[in-house]
């Protein structure tokens, strides 16, 4: 079983009745109390919790939804696994408030194929649940109802996304869709829906018990509460951590041992590549981003390696629906094979990063969006390394 | 948006999730924007294409089609939204609230040309050697953008075999550039969903059922996506060389027979705006080409007007007379191959319901090759018969086994509007710049009744011309005989005509309401058949149902592109020949009457008409052929 290691937040303790608080008083006041906090999406696009909320609870709607993203499919995390074995109380718990909050009556979790294999112990969980009157109808002898079910993905990564993921769960293809509309206005069945990941919704019994202020005094001004993350690489004691946000890399290079290091992957395959030179730099929403991904590199690694790696996912993972990322990343990819092959010109070269640009800002959705990423910069800070050892 | 509106098999994806314009206008009102520097108002959610439409700012788009739901895939209609980090496709974005909008700032310039680079790297083929030569979308778009090399390279050799298999559509998928206009015009449009896109990434491709070839899955021929395909990668199975080859072979009779609809069209072929029939401007061509006869498929439609109308009130007396419980109430018409297949597929156990009538164009064959053989003394060996149909489906319906009633393939060739466009091209001849001449004899002139069956309601409204004058022995009570109710483009129509003071040999139909419905696209087809399952359609008589939106005027086989106002000025031209004809009643023809006379002598739905111009019907599978 994966263990946390250095819990801060995520401490046992911290729980303590603020699933029963919640329930127990007004379904604004969570609203209230999550917006204060300053929570944001641990996904990966860090859309203030509070706000998605308090938009989904004023929506006028016969249905609500709450989905739990449970799709975790960023290649280098696994921090939602340990939340979903060892949290699965606290899991459900903040999915319980959330639909008490916004006025669903029915949540899902949306579980990546590949962890099938937790499915019996969170049925188990969900059953325990309905014989302690927590999940079910009138919750706490409240007129609540509420029920949670969940529902396997076919390991799609793109289907992680969260309106692919509802196309997924409608039983479509899993293809993003346009928006706006966002989820919480027109989200599963045409009805609004909230999204969340599975940390994201795991903070929430915390933020309740022990309140918005304890929970803002924590991290930076605009990065409030701890990160999960998953470190995997070439450090001496991978694992999963948490760290308030605001550390810096170098500092979380420390925790794990990490010797010799040349870059660290953030992010995952659709994150940023920082080179030695910015390891000051810190993890934030202000900064440096991450949904918990950290891959470490150290000096023996040929980054060209790793960027073929990342390119063959996304030129795969694509869901293949719009122009720049469907034909775009197929595009870099072959631009990497040629470099490999001493092939490339610096004219197409430079090409081929304008490209990654207008992939940025013309996909349709976050993947096309984030894939360039690792291939600009990667490109911008060892261009010279891969191209002096290529040619 | 509720529960029910998910039902259908269309993928959310594809749809766009309409922001519902009416109550919007009550919140917001209208909403100030900025394009390009300059102000103006928009009723709240506006997409911004309509918006940049109205006042005159050129977007391209490509994946959009007026037609269908948005997907917002090809992201080549991208816009600057200030204050948004990524660039936003112009088709799918609703105004909401007050935004300022860039259509040609650098960002978007750059994106576009390097989204148009990146379809034309993945586009096999040349545009010199494609039937959508100088009408391509893609190629529009290149232009449009000063394409002038392959920035990201270009497809060298085809991955694809080109898939021949159906008579109706070649799917060539080395053209494709995965815009799905064919996937939503099959799923949405007409409610088929044969066409579905498989795989993932840069492997993605538009495939069929289990990838199986076109012929072998449940494509119902309309064409449908052929006229939405903004490149080369769909178009109809072309027969015109096997004519050139008849019209050249001087042992061969080649007769020709052209439908109202293609009349319509051609000119747009030849640059003429839509709206102009060249009836006989084209018999000129069709005869300078070298066509031995050319005929009126007017002719066997008001032919099918007596047979398919007798055999409706036939129906009628079997179950108001003689009280039988089998026979089969509403009686559908039969004449839209498209609709024909759908039925065939979707509700196989149904079938009874139809007509059994052969369309037209069978009708005509049938003919051809037995009384006209006769009359004239060609060997029916050596007469080819060749059908101008706006239709893709015309072509499958050819080539059904059963369509051999004169001993002898009934109908030779099927040939699209476009197809015989292209004919006349190479033949060097300017279509409307030609002197109009009539049709041949036996046939001859035809009324205006079978004229209108090219438009959505124009079968219905030739049938009660007759069907009413008959029983009552009065014209119908409609000025100048056009029955509104028959006409316009809604999706699904419904009206009913009293019959009072009939005649004594109809007085089982004293008084009785004549209900019909009408429905063009076979998503209204669908429509209508889920209520006749329903048992909601018990009190109806009669429905009249074409395959394609439109009828047969926005058919397969006709001229690309098209879009609503292409449909109705083509169906106006129709409608204004019809008004023009002094003959407008089908039993008025005397050329129908006297094949009745001298051939058919026991008359409609007898013995020799049944075997001839009446048909059956196959049930098909709903996921294969
Ligand atoms: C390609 C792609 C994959 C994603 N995968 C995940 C995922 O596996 N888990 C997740 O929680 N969010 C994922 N997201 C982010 C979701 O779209 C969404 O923002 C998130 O679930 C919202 O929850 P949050 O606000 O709690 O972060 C992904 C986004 C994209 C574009
Ligand atoms: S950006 Fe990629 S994953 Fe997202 S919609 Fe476009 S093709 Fe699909």
């Amino acid at each position: 079983m994966p263990i946390l290691n250095k819990p801060i937040i995520f401490d046992r303790n911290n729980f303590g009745n603020g699933f029963e608080k919640g329930i127990k008083g007004r379904p604004i006041d969570i609203v209230l109390e999550i917006r204060e906090s300053g929570l944001k999406g641990r996904g990966g696009a860090g859309f203030p919790t509070g706000t998605k909320w308090m938009l989904a609870a004023t929506a006028v709607s016969p249905k609500k939804y709450v989905i739990c993203n449970a799709d975790e499919g960023e290649p280098g995390t696994f921090k939602d696994r340990l939340l979903l074995t060892e949290y699965t109380d606290e899991l459900l718990q903040g999915m319980i408030l959330c639909g008490y909050a916004i006025g669903a009556k029915e949540g899902y979790i949306y579980l990546r194929g590949e962890y099938e294999y937790m499915l019996s112990h969170i049925n188990g969980v969900i059953n325990k649940f309905h014989e302690e009157g927590k999940l079910g109808k009138g919750i706490f002898g409240k007129n609540f109802d509420f029920d949670i079910s969940v529902r396997l993905g076919s390991g799609a990564y793109v289907c992680g996304e969260e309106s692919a993921l509802i196309e997924s769960l409608e039983g479509h293809r899993g293809e993003p869709r346009n928006r706006p509309p966002y989820p919480v206005n027109t989200g599963y069945m045409g009805y609004p829906t909230v999204v969340n990941n599975v940390e994201t919704l795991v903070s929430v019994p915390i933020i309740i018990n022990k309140g918005a202020e304890w929970f803002r005094n924590i991290g930076t001004e605009k990065s409030r509460g701890t990160k999960l993350l998953s470190i995997s690489g070439d450090v001496e004691r991978p694992g999963i951590y948490e760290v308030p946000f605001g550390t810096k890399i170098i500092d979380m290079l420390e925790m794990v041992r990490a010797k010799d290091t040349k870059a660290v992957q953030i992010g995952g395959a659709s994150g940023i590549c920082i080179p030695e030179e910015e390891l000051h730099r810190n993890l934030s929403f202000e900064d440096v981003p991450t949904g918990g991904s950290i891959i470490v590199f150290n000096k023996s690694r040929d980054m060209l390696k790793i960027l073929k790696n990342f390119m063959e996912f996304f030129t795969e993972e694509s869901c293949g629906q719009c122009t720049p990322c469907r034909v775009g990343n197929k595009k870099l990819l072959d631009g990497v094979n040629m470099i490999e092959q001493g092939k490339c010109s610096v004219k197409y070269l430079r090409e081929l990063i304008d490209l990654g640009r207008t992939m940025q800002v013309s996909s349709k959705c976050g993947l096309g969006q984030s894939s360039p990423n690792p291939f600009i910069t990667i490109m911008t800070h060892f261009g010279d390394e891969i191209l002096a050892e290529h040619y | 948006m509720t529960d029910s509106s998910f039902s259908t098999r269309i993928p959310t994806a594809q749809q766009s999730i309409k922001i519902d314009k009416g109550s919007a206008h009550e919140i917001g009102g209208l909403v100030d924007i900025e394009i390009n520097g300059k102000q103006f108002q928009v009723p709240f959610g506006t997409y911004i294409l309509d918006a940049c439409k109205q006042f005159d700012f050129h977007i391209p788009t490509l994946c959009y089609h007026d037609d269908l739901c948005i997907a917002g895939v090809c992201r080549v209609c991208v816009v600057e939204v200030e204050g948004m980090r990524t660039l936003q496709s112009a088709c799918t974005y609703p105004i909401t609230n007050s935004i300022k909008i860039k259509t040609t700032s650098e960002k978007v310039r750059k994106s576009r040309r390097h989204i148009i680079d990146l379809l034309l790297s993945d586009h096999y083929g040349e545009c010199y050697s494609c039937v959508r030569n100088n009408n391509c979308e893609l190629q529009s778009l290149a232009k449009e953008h000063g394409v002038d090399f392959y920035r990201f390279g270009h497809v060298q050799n085809p991955h694809y075999e080109v898939d021949n298999s159906s008579y109706s559509v070649v799917r060539d998928m080395n053209k494709c550039v995965l815009c799905r206009r064919c996937v939503r015009t099959c799923i949405d449009l007409q409610e088929v969903g044969c066409l579905e896109a498989l795989n993932r990434g840069y492997e993605t491709k538009i495939t069929t059922f289990m990838d199986k070839p076109l012929a072998e899955v449940i494509c119902i021929n309309c064409g449908q996506c052929i006229n939405r395909c903004p490149t080369g990668a769909l178009r109809a199975n072309d027969p015109s060389d096997a004519i050139w080859d008849a019209i050249d072979n001087p042992k061969k009779h080649v007769v020709i027979q052209t439908a109202p609809s293609p009349r319509a069209a051609i000119g747009e072929e030849f640059g003429l705006a839509p709206g102009r029939s060249l009836t006989r401007e084209l018999n000129t061509a069709l005869r300078m080409i070298g066509f031995d006869r050319v005929f009126d498929t007017n002719f066997t439609a008001d032919l099918t007007i007596m047979e398919e109308g007798t055999e409706l009130l036939l129906r009628l007396k079997s179950a108001l007379v003689d009280k039988d419980p089998n026979v089969k109430l509403p009686q559908f018409t039969s004449c839209s191959p498209g609709w024909v297949k759908f039925i065939e597929h979707f509700y196989p156990d149904y079938l009874d319901y139809l007509s059994t009538a052969k369309s037209p164009q069978q009708m005509f064959g049938a003919v051809l090759k037995t009384f006209y053989a006769q009359e004239t003394g060609v060997d029916p060996a050596d007469i080819v018969t060749v059908a101008v149909m706006p239709c893709s489906a015309k072509k499958f319906e050819c080539n059904r086994p059963e369509m051999n009633d004169s001993g002898f393939k009934d109908v030779d060739y099927g040939l699209t509007t476009r197809e015989l466009a292209q004919m006349i091209k190479e033949a060097g001849i300017n279509l409307p710049d030609l002197p109009k001449t009539g049709f041949d004899e036996p046939f001859g002139e035809a009324s205006g009744a079978g004229l209108i069956f090219g438009a959505t309601g124009g079968v219905m409204e030739a049938a009660l011309r007759t069907a009413y004058e008959l029983v009552t022995g009065r014209e119908v009570p409609f000025e100048n005989l056009n029955i509104t109710p028959c006409r316009g483009m809604d999706g699904v129509k419904e009206a009913s005509i009293k019959l009072e003071n009939v005649k004594p040999e109809w007085s089982f139909l004293e008084g009785i309401d004549l209900k019909f419905m009408i429905a063009h696209g076979t998503a209204n087809a669908k429509i209508v058949m889920d209520r006749l399952v329903a048992g909601e359609l018990n009190d109806v008589h009669f429905i009249e149902i074409m395959g394609c939106p439109g009828g047969c005027i926005g058919g397969g086989g006709q001229p690309i592109p098209t879009s609503s106002e292409i449909r109705a000025a083509r169906a106006k031209a129709i409608y204004d020949e019809d008004a023009g004809l002094p003959l407008r009643k089908s039993h008025e023809n005397q050329h129908v009457n006297y094949l009745y006379q001298k051939f058919l002598t026991e008359g409609p739905c007898s013995h020799l008409s049944h075997k001839l111009l009446h048909t059956h019907y196959t049930k098909r599978g709903s996921y294969i052929a």
